[in-house]
């Protein structure tokens, strides 16, 4: 007997049984960051030199200005390679999603230079709870959008040939792996300011 | 992200032994699964705590019998007498195994994957195979829990709690410890997205939801609370995790020595940090742990009294404010923390109304018995018990949310004795209710009546010879982790007595649990046959054959004319009308 609800919406929620999942899952992501924010705003409360550490990591802005605008323009192609699934172009959903793990990898890659450059300078996340906080969350948030570009160059490659025999599938596939990338990038937006500006 | 993929389209061919019983993706087979295992840990852990009271009531005197096994350079039980180290760890890793890897996953996942499919009318959970790697990750962390025993300084010893800074510095069983949180963790997640997916997207036709089983509202606000819950653990198993491998101090304040000497850390972290994540999810595990053995009782009672349950909404508007209430009601377990009055006033309100919807749904149960045919057969004998048992936890744990009488009785055996007042004769006592109830559903056989009665009877009698002690010795004031069960203590002395008392009644328990497995596995044998809705019942589930069909459940998908618990309407032709019953 067939599942039902896997590719086509259930009337009453709207949702077809993916989505209302990756929405769960998200929400659980949510309370997962959620946490290490509010450690965040705990041990701040409790330190006292907390700006002094903050100065002492010597935290690179213009980069993290960078690799914000990297992952905001990865959300664009994202949306952009679903919607050529939509409007069945097949050839531009891949070229998009190809630019958008393309962008994953530069924000990782500027990311790893980022590390290293502190690792240089003897700032490890044992030298303070600043920079142990720091290290934490940027850390999470790098294996996230590593396990994202992972999914989406499944879908670059052998995950693409469903296109053939049930592409509303694939569409569908895509806006899951979209929310989730969305979620990604939202993350880093309050993690840029929380850690490089205030 | 990739949504679990419907199997449906394996149904017609036979599916080899791998795939049908291992790497299984039907519910019922998964929901046996999780059952099996969840059972076999709730022994281990019973094991182990079995060895905690011989220690308490025979402070440093050698395991009988067991005890010649061990040679006298063992590093945890030379010559058969247990070292304090191993005591610890016992304490630990039994809290540990019997709340994630026993309770929950018989309630939640067990109970939860069988049952609901068939109750909503679904053939099967919304995503299948996401279901089978939420297995995979709870064997993956029972193995890790297992294996943590023989590394070398045991498994975890800080307390299942893992209070830093204890716990930043314990042995290497710790890390272990954090590592298999996190596989259950994954699990519990995969396993909540796949519940509420399930519940919303797959009711039959006219299973609106005030006509959903009391079940399966319960389950589906379990699933919540491990959505949400359980997240922060993690966050803060990882700030453990950095804080014992990469030398961060998240959790070492400043200045820190132990055993005289100071500890190479940086420090500025905050040991409260760690209190306020874990009891945010230590708090609504509570209700993870009771919700679904109020739904599994709800059902039982409902079909025993053969009328419908008294105050359904009531029942179902309870459980989602319990829901809602539970995250905010963590700090009324770190009182004496000291974080500040105002806090805890604030803690000390929310504890109290969160008391009123669980006294709702128990009042609604007990009122439904009120001029009920009732049928005492041995799921409803362990339902029967489950209500007053459920009294005697939730009313000692007042005492307890209000912060001047828990300055008294905080870390006293009087919190052991109410927390397992919840879940040992209240929670596992529904779970057995649950497992006699449904078994003819699983198997086609019922279970015997007899060896049933030779399991609860005795079991209710020695449940309450081990708990209730406790109280008395909490109120003389007994501190709960004392290795030698207060044999040095000042204020255990008028109580030590009851150690004894509580360890044989405790050794008896363990003895009255055969009849349970005898019969268990003779009536998988030579139970009597049953058609397909023995106990009469009303709800979906007993709509379809027993044993369910592999993969669809149903030969036809029913369809949902009434409420759940039509019993004795005037002038039906029977007693029960199911809700699949145009």
């Amino acid at each position: 007997m067939e599942i039902p609800y896997t590719t086509e919406a259930r009337p009453d929620t709207g949702l077809y049984n993916g989505k209302f999942g990756i929405w769960l899952f998200l929400a659980s992501e949510v309370m997962l960051f959620g946490g290490l924010f509010s450690a965040y705003v705990f041990l701040r409360n409790g330190a006292s030199d907390w700006h002094a550490w903050h100065e002492a990591a010597e935290l690179n802005i213009s980069l993290a200005t960078f690799n914000t605008a990297v992952l905001i323009a990865s959300s664009v192609t994202m949306v952009m390679s679903w919607a050529s699934l939509k409007m069945n172009q097949f050839g531009r959903y891949r070229m998009y999603l190809a630019l958008t793990v393309l962008c994953g990898l530069i924000f990782l890659v500027v990311k790893y230079f980022e590390y290293s450059a502190k690792f240089h300078h003897q700032h490890y996340p044992s030298t303070n709870t600043f920079l142990a906080i720091y290290f934490t969350m940027t850390g999470l948030h790098g294996i996230h959008v590593l396990a994202g570009m992972v999914v989406n160059t499944y879908f670059l490659g052998p995950g693409a040939k469903m296109w053939r025999t049930e592409p509303l599938r694939l569409t569908n596939r895509l806006e899951i792996s979209g929310l989730y990338w969305h979620f990604v990038d939202l993350v880093w937006i309050f993690l840029f300011p929380v850690l490089y500006l205030l | 992200m990739t949504e679990g993929v419907s199997t449906a389209h394996h149904a017609h061919h036979e599916l080899g032994f791998w795939r049908k019983y291992i790497f299984a993706t039907d519910h019922k087979v998964i929901g046996i699964q999780y059952g099996l295992t969840g059972l076999f840990f709730m022994l281990f852990g019973f094991g182990l705590v079995l060895l905690m009271r011989w220690q308490l009531a025979y402070p440093e005197q050698a395991l009988p019998l067991l005890g010649r096994l061990f040679r006298p350079d063992n590093p945890s039980l030379p010559g058969g007498i247990m070292v304090p180290e191993f005591y610890n760890s016992l304490g630990a890793m039994h809290g540990t195994i019997m709340v994630f890897l026993a309770v929950v996953p018989v309630a939640f996942a067990a109970f939860g994957n069988y049952i609901i499919p068939l109750q909503i009318g679904a053939p099967d959970m919304a995503f299948p195979r996401i279901n089978m790697a939420s297995y995979w990750f709870y064997f993956v962390g029972g193995v890790i829990m297992l294996g943590s025993f023989f590394l070398p300084g045991g498994a975890a010893n800080s307390g299942w709690t893992s209070y830093p800074p204890l716990a930043n510095i314990a042995t290497v069983g710790q890390t272990a410890w954090i590592l298999g949180m996190v596989a259950l963790i994954t699990s519990s997640l995969l396993g909540a997205v796949n519940f509420i997916a399930t519940v919303l997207q797959l009711r039959a036709k006219g299973m609106t939801f005030m006509r959903m089983p009391v079940f399966v509202w319960a389950e589906l606000a379990t699933a919540f609370l491990l959505l949400l819950a359980f997240p922060p653990l993690e966050a803060a198993g990882v700030l453990q995790l950095m804080d014992r491998v990469a030398g961060t101090s998240f959790f070492m304040p400043q200045g820190l020595v132990v055993s005289g000497q100071p500890v190479q850390a940086t420090g500025g972290g905050s040991v409260l940090l760690w209190q306020h994540l874990f009891w945010f999810l230590g708090h609504p595990e509570v209700y993870v742990l009771i919700l679904p053995a109020m739904g599994i009782v709800a059902e039982i009672v409902a079909n025993n009294t053969r009328k419908p349950l008294w105050g359904y909404r009531s029942i179902v508007y309870s459980i989602l404010f319990i829901t809602f209430m539970s995250f905010i009601v963590w700090a009324h377990h770190m009182y004496l923390t000291g974080m500040g009055t105002a806090i805890s006033a604030f803690f000390q309100a929310t504890t109290m109304i969160i008391s009123i919807p669980s006294i709702v749904i128990l009042t609604s149960l007990v009122i439904s018995l009120w001029g009920g045919a009732i049928r005492f057969n041995t799921p409803m004998l362990f339902a029967l018990a489950f209500l007053p048992m459920f009294g005697i936890g939730g009313l000692t744990g007042l005492p307890l949310g209000l912060s001047a009488a828990d300055v008294h009785l905080h870390d006293t055996y009087y919190v052991i004795g109410h927390f397992h007042y919840v879940v040992a004769p209240g929670t596992i006592f529904a779970l057995f209710a649950g497992i006699y109830y449904w078994f003819p559903k699983i198997t086609g056989r019922k279970m015997s009546e007899f060896l049933g009665h030779l399991h609860f009877w005795p079991s209710l009698l020695f449940m309450n010879f081990v708990f209730f002690p406790m109280l008395i010795q909490g109120l003389a004031g007994v501190n709960r982790r004392l290795y030698d069960g207060g044999l040095q203590y000042a204020h255990a002395q008028d109580v030590l007595i009851l150690n004894k008392v509580m360890s044989h009644s405790a050794f008896a328990l363990a003895l009255v649990q055969l009849p349970f497995i005898i019969n268990l596995l003779w009536s998988l044998k030579f139970g009597k046959r049953v058609n397909e809705n023995p106990w009469e019942a009303t709800t979906l589930e007993w709509a379809a054959p027993s044993p369910p069909i592999p993969h669809g459940n149903f030969e036809t998908i029913p369809q949902v004319y009434r409420s759940s618990y039509e019993y004795s309407v005037p002038g039906a032709p029977k007693d029960f009308t199911p809700q699949f019953q145009p």
